[in-house]
């Protein structure tokens, strides 16, 4: 039997063959069968989610809350580094200067991310703005959010950092930030499902050391990640009660 | 909880008796100085059962005018502004004891004597089944709600 493993479709395009080589890796270290599937949107992670279909996962947040508290995933790690914050963005044209001066009735261009569009939603608030008195227009990746608010279809566009920071010079020229979150305590995790729960010590261990050789911790920084840290249930427990504040 | 002193250096300050729900009282110095509301930032804390604040993130503490050092450890209404209604503070407590989830506009008290309006959601951290503490996140309001809320406040005094 193959364990099935997926990531938070959150990533970059560029960072797709750098999960198979981890993958690859993991397979070899641990002396299991895992399967990597990769979707391409958070609808079919879902699905396959609630199919259960993932044994293990490097889930976002908001997918993490859902897993741990309804299907007994454990979380053993995250990746060190920048925690997960995301950017309003406008065009560089735009009269707007900060939140406020948005209207009501703008179009915002976004992905279906969850936890992007949820923090976005937040940092809108100050402007009295919400989802009765704006448009959602959802776009397939972070690109075409740039490019929506480049030719004028939308007003404004949520997306992470490391998406905004990952356009050209050339687009991010044409584009100003209104509003960068500083959340400082939601970030990815790596978790596991109940199936693999017997292995859980071997992968948290494998997890811990992989940045101790150079070739291993290329591969994280491939992965955009220092090293992975521990994470104790209560750590995992007090992200899902913050994000419970911000959902409800 | 030590009574305030007037901040060195702040400009003139009204002295206020603070009474809470267990009937302790605490001086406060009040300047009538609004810090604003950080763009992007929330504020997060969790207090044990009692209200006892056990972690804060920076921008509590940034907000606050206090030291990490100084907050941990002390009750959350080290943070309250004498302009909030104890019948505000009641209600929290009465529904996140009773395991629910509270929300409201809050003005709270800076170390220095100003203060700083949120838009506050408190959420009981339930684990086995069992209430172990709080968990408190704040985020920037509009100001037509803090508009709206300073007048409500104002009534229930």
């Amino acid at each position: 039997m193959s364990f099935n493993f997926t990531v938070s479709p959150s990533f970059p395009n560029e960072r797709i063959s750098d999960w198979y080589i981890f993958n690859t890796w993991m397979q070899r270290k641990l002396g299991l069968p895992i399967h990597l599937t990769l979707h391409d949107d958070f609808g079919a992670q879902r699905q396959a989610i609630a199919a259960g279909q993932v044994d293990m996962i490097h889930a976002n947040p908001f997918d993490a809350s859902l897993l741990v508290r309804e299907q007994g995933f454990r979380a053993i790690a995250r990746p060190e580094g920048s925690p997960d914050e995301m950017v309003i963005v406008v065009a560089a044209d735009n009269p707007a200067r900060c939140i406020p001066d948005l209207p009501a009735g703008i179009r915002i261009a976004c992905t279906d991310d969850p936890c992007v569009n949820t923090i976005g939603r937040i940092l809108l608030e100050p402007a009295n703005l919400d989802t009765g008195n704006t448009r959602e227009l959802r776009r397939e990746t972070y690109i075409q959010v740039a490019k929506a608010l480049l030719r004028g279809d939308a007003d404004a566009g949520f997306m992470p950092v490391e998406a905004f920071d990952g356009l050209s010079s050339l687009v991010r020229r044409d584009l100003r930030v209104l509003v960068t979150s500083q959340i400082q305590v939601i970030h990815h995790v790596f978790l596991i499902g109940p199936a693999l729960l017997p292995h859980a010590e071997a992968i948290t261990h494998l997890l811990l050391s992989m940045h101790h050789t150079g070739k291993e911790q290329a591969m994280l920084t491939a992965l955009g990640a220092k090293r992975w840290q521990a994470l104790a249930q209560e750590d995992v427990e007090f992200m899902i009660d913050i994000l419970s504040t911000l959902t409800s | 909880m030590e009574d305030m002193h007037p901040f060195p250096g702040a400009p003139t300050c009204t002295p206020h008796v603070l009474t809470y729900t267990d009937g302790t009282q605490r001086q406060v110095y009040v300047t009538g100085i609004e810090t604003p509301y950080p763009h992007g930032k929330l504020i997060v804390s969790q207090t044990d059962t009692q209200g006892i604040i056990t972690q804060c993130n920076p921008s509590f503490v940034d907000m606050s005018g206090y030291t990490a050092a100084e907050l941990i450890g002390q009750p959350h209404c080290i943070l309250r502004h004498p302009d909030m209604p104890a019948a505000a503070f009641r209600e929290l407590w009465d529904t996140v004891q009773a395991g629910r989830q509270w929300d409201g506009h809050v003005k709270n008290l800076r170390k220095d004597g100003g203060h700083y309006w949120v838009y506050a959601t408190v959420v009981p951290n339930i684990r086995e089944g069992r209430i172990v503490g709080y968990t408190s996140v704040r985020r920037e309001p509009s100001r037509d709600k803090v508009a709206a809320a300073e007048a409500r406040y104002r009534n229930m005094r």
